[in-house]
């Protein structure tokens, strides 16, 4: 009888844990002296489109930069698919790394290659694919993110939606489980902040992988993730679904959704006292 | 006392250096095989380093010759010994102002170029990008920027002493009329294979340096506009002293 409640808890216990793909447990992390996080628990569910979000400097990108293995916690574990990503060796490491792909904020396409030699970049690195079925692969992607025609133009000559969007490609190139979008749509006119949106939800339809939007832009978030976390103060501060989030008890959770200009993020940088400053320096 | 405190702080900057510079060092030696492996790579690098700065080096050739044949010529009419400006033009070249003067060259030219590009990938997480694709920029991106460089630095070394030599004989012979049977039958009597290996074995040590200089500064960048800009006075820096205290050493053990 023991026995069977044992094997029905940790069968409940995988299942769990397979819902979920990324598991953050308890992580503290600092940075000359100053604590980034101090033990934060989140996880990713698997196959879902989960938003990270917060006030600026609360170290939303950190936390990618922890998560795809660039820095190691000071404290706590990063569980990917069950591997503790800040224990493994750098080859392993970047085993792992072929199943992640990340979209940086500015794109960080290879300035030096054609859109085209930047999106058969990863596969002329990892494959010996013969030149024709590259080509073919190449022109699949850029098809998926509208930008066949633009293949054989030079990132300098790309519009900031066309660089993301090819860099995009570039990150779907070698089918990865998980995708990482850092500020997406930071930058962005409307039109290419709704190409992008598009491409991120059909992405994530289409092919069923894991999708985490790091992001401030509550509105677009609101209709395209799942899930989401609010972190602040280094823990999360609210997660669940960014609509039932608004009339959230948290102070900081309600300054950062309804863009309050002060609150328990003050306008004001600490300083000494105005008045007392002014009479000095006069003085 | 703050002098002292000072001396310290400098003394801790350059051991830091130079440890970072030999642990970068070694992971860079261990990634040359594979970089070896993919030659279009370093082709392409040889390309950037070596043959862009070819007019340049040519040029500033060109106008060091003259002036060693110029200077040369003025200093050997003093003993009437001026048919033996080939000897003193092509050993000055080969053995000295060949290599120093291309280092030089090289570390303000193709050094810079290198340590430039390599911030600015660090400043625009292109570096970043190739890590998150699983690939290592010390083999996809450093190594063969270092080895295509190590090995253009003693080519354009060679084109700086022929056409250096070119200099001193057009200023030597063809404008003070210098016997050209002697200063070629000179040159050639007492310019030894020595001096030669002499000058291209400091041109691949000079290359080695300037090389290992520019991909450390620009790979350690900081990833701002001002990081970018100091990484790349230092290579210029710090190519031009370690060139001259390598000359001093290699001279010395060669003499």
């Amino acid at each position: 009888m023991v026995s069977a409640v044992s094997t029905d808890a940790s069968s409940a216990q995988s299942a769990a844990a397979s819902e979920s793909l990324i598991e953050i447990r308890d992580v503290h992390y600092s940075v000359g002296g100053r604590s980034i996080f101090s033990g934060l628990n989140l996880s990713i569910p698997r196959g879902r489109i989960t938003a990270l979000m917060g006030p600026s400097g609360t170290g939303k990108t950190t936390l990618l930069r922890l998560m795809t293995g660039q820095i190691k916690p000071t404290r706590g574990q990063i569980l990917f698919d069950g591997i503790d990503v800040s224990a493994l060796k750098t080859r392993e490491l970047y085993a792992l790394r072929r199943r992640m792909g990340m979209l940086f904020q500015n794109g960080a396409l290879l300035t030096d290659m054609s859109v085209f030699e930047n999106v058969a970049f990863p596969l002329r690195e990892h494959t010996d694919l013969p030149e024709c079925l590259i080509r073919n692969i190449v022109l699949t992607k850029l098809q998926a993110v509208g930008l066949r025609g633009a293949a054989q133009l030079m990132p300098a000559e790309l519009s900031g939606g066309m660089n993301r969007r090819v860099a995009l490609a570039r990150t779907m190139a070698t089918d990865p489980e998980v995708l990482i979008y850092d500020e997406p749509f930071t930058g962005l006119d409307p039109i290419s902040m709704g190409m992008i949106v598009r491409l991120v939800r059909h992405m994530n339809a289409a092919l069923g992988i894991t999708s985490i939007v790091v992001s401030h832009d509550v509105h677009e978030l609101s209709d395209l993730s799942d899930t989401s976390y609010i972190i602040a103060g280094g823990k999360v501060a609210a997660a669940g679904k960014l609509n039932e989030l608004k009339g959230h008890q948290s102070e900081i959770v309600n300054q950062f959704l309804n863009g309050l200009p002060d609150g328990p993020v003050p306008f004001h940088y600490p300083a000494a006292d105005y008045q007392q400053q002014l009479l000095a320096d006069s003085e | 006392m703050k002098i002292v405190r000072e001396l310290a702080d400098n003394a801790g900057d350059f051991a830091a250096t130079v440890g970072g510079v030999t642990l970068f060092l070694g992971r860079l030696l261990r990634q040359i095989p594979a970089a070896l492996l993919r030659p279009s790579l370093i082709v392409a690098q040889v390309h950037n380093t070596g043959a862009l700065s070819l007019v340049i080096i040519m040029t500033c050739a060109l106008f060091v010759g003259a002036v060693l044949g110029l200077l040369g010529y003025d200093t050997l009419l003093r003993f009437g010994s001026e048919d033996a400006l080939g000897t003193v033009g092509a050993l000055g070249l080969v053995k000295e102002l060949g290599p120093v003067v291309t280092a030089l060259l090289y570390a303000g030219r193709a050094g810079t170029a290198l340590a430039s590009e390599l911030g600015l990938m660090r400043a625009t997480d292109q570096l970043t990008a190739i890590e998150m694709m699983a690939v290592d920029p010390m083999r996809r991106v450093v190594a063969p920027r270092f080895v295509g460089g190590v090995i253009a630095m003693p080519l354009l070394t060679v084109v700086f002493i022929a056409i250096g030599i070119f200099g001193v004989q057009l200023v030597g012979v063809q404008n003070f009329g210098v016997d050209s049977a002697s200063f070629w039958s000179q040159m050639r009597a007492s310019v030894e294979l020595n001096d030669i290996a002499e000058g291209v074995i400091k041109g691949c040590v000079f290359g080695f340096a300037c090389n290992l200089i520019a991909v450390y500064e620009g790979y350690n960048a900081i990833p701002t506009a001002e990081g970018v800009g100091r990484a790349t006075t230092r290579t210029v820096v710090i190519s031009a002293v370690l060139t001259l205290m390598l000359d001093y050493m290699i001279t010395a053990v060669m003499l």
